[in-house]
């Protein structure tokens, strides 16, 4: 049976793994390379790394470090920030990424999904989108949501799909970093609008929010970061709390 | 360790990268190439590939279909895996002008409505026993997947996985083998099978 993913995500700025509360006040939380061999180690199905902070003088430290976490991680293994072109994306899938995800550089021009998918495949492109509740709607932010898009998530979604992301990596920014639980009702609505794998993010803070948002969510996979690298949730426990609720999930592994 | 001299066939579908680290990380002797004459000149040869079976089409311009098939004649182990294994049946749905390689009878064909395609993530294996490919995996073990047309499961089938049906994750007969999933991708369990097939004896066939 198709299980669901637990999915470590690392976000990077300049180098080292951080983590925020809504998008600020970062904290350190080690080495991308070792950090991703943990996680695998743990039982993480798939590890994406964001340059949170990608500007264009850290590129090359941002390849160094993808090449470095990429060598001994035979897992699915996702890399985003800062990808801006095809070249660019060629560039992070020479130096080990199995996927790419884009963002704004998506919002800003939608053909560039379809330029790399020629390329590398749907299965490599991942577009992620930012979402925040607005006025009873949800709106596609971008530039690390930092700028409204004044776009509908759901409708966005759809065309990314249409122009052939090979998934989504959807984020509420009303959660993340809270541990308040993922966005079930934002969840649920992207998956069912689109037929691609849909990644939940944002909020997770315990083993019931992962069931919820798999069973109301109908998320594909989900992805978290500071509940994992703080340890407050091993993913093998969490894996077992997910079966004993009939979530599919790959364990033991 | 005996270490057989592996080429990985490059036809432009996608990025081998990650097939190639695998096979370094076990210590084998591997080379990327596009050139047929490299293909003949290995002992074991790997076709990869994800995306589209059209992309299968970089084979039948470049001289490569005749190196993988005369390889695959003389004896030579050889893997498929994705869209590289999809190859070794008589074509698919996806690019119907497309023939394969016609090995395995069957074509490759979407799947049913009643399922989510692309199928993308972790299924597991029910294992046929007996297999050189697969030995000491696991009955029951997990293996990545990203794919939206699948294959028949036939005589050679050693493992199928269900998702709205049954399909052949993994085949084998003589020196061909074929693996539907990346195990290059499928932690312990793929490196497992990926040395299994730089086990293999050269053997020759007829």
């Amino acid at each position: 049976m198709l299980t669901k993913r637990i999915i470590a995500c690392l976000d990077v700025d300049d180098g080292r793994v951080v983590k925020g509360v809504q998008f600020v006040n970062l904290r350190d939380a080690g080495d991308p390379a070792e950090c991703a061999a943990a996680h695998a180690r743990d039982g993480a199905d798939e590890i994406v790394l964001l340059d949170i902070t990608a500007t264009s003088d850290k590129r090359n430290t941002m390849l160094d470090v993808v090449a470095r976490t990429a060598r001994c991680l035979f897992i699915p293994f996702t890399v985003g920030g800062g990808i801006r072109k095809l070249s660019d994306a060629a560039d992070v899938f020479e130096a080990g990424a199995d996927k790419i995800a884009i963002n704004s550089a998506a919002v800003k021009d939608s053909r560039l999904i379809g330029k790399i998918a020629a390329r590398f495949g749907s299965q490599a492109v991942v577009v992620s989108i930012d979402v925040r509740r607005v006025n009873g709607g949800f709106e596609v932010f971008v530039a690390g949501g930092r700028t409204p898009t004044g776009r509908d998530a759901i409708l966005w979604a759809r065309e990314a799909a249409a122009c052939g992301a090979g998934e989504i990596l959807l984020t509420s920014m009303d959660r993340d970093g809270t541990q308040a639980g993922f966005d079930c009702e934002l969840t649920q609505l992207v998956a069912d609008a689109v037929s691609i794998p849909v990644i939940a993010s944002g909020g997770a803070g315990s083993a019931r929010d992962f069931i919820d948002v798999f069973q109301s969510g109908r998320a594909d996979a989900a992805l978290a970061a500071s509940i994992f690298h703080f340890g407050l949730e091993n993913i093998g426990q969490l894996k077992r709390e997910l079966q004993a609720a009939n979530v599919p999930v790959r364990w033991p592994c | 360790m005996i270490r057989p001299k592996i080429a990985i066939v490059d036809y432009g579908a996608g990025n081998l990268n990650s097939v190639k680290k695998a096979f370094d990380y076990l210590g084998a002797e591997v080379v990327v190439t596009t050139q047929p004459g490299a293909v003949a000149a290995a002992d074991k040869i790997v076709l990869p590939g994800v995306g589209h079976f059209s992309a299968l089409g970089g084979l039948d311009n470049t001289g490569l279909r005749d190196a993988l098939l005369q390889g695959a004649s003389a004896g030579k182990p050889f893997l498929g895996i994705c869209l590289g294994m999809q190859w070794l049946f008589e074509g698919s749905d996806e690019a119907p002008e497309l023939a394969g390689a016609g090995i395995f009878a069957g074509r490759c064909r979407p799947f049913p409505s009643s399922v989510k395609s692309p199928h993308v993530g972790w299924n597991s294996l029910a294992v046929r026993e007996g297999s050189r490919l697969l030995r000491n995996v696991a009955p029951d073990s997990f293996v990545y997947y990203t794919h939206s047309f699948q294959a028949p499961v036939v005589a050679a089938t050693t493992a199928a996985t269900e998702y709205g049906a049954r399909f052949s994750a993994a085949l084998e007969q003589e020196n061909i083998f074929g693996v539907q999933f990346h195990p290059e991708k499928s932690w312990t369990v793929g490196l497992l099978i990926l040395k299994n097939f730089c086990e293999v004896n050269f053997r020759e066939v007829r």
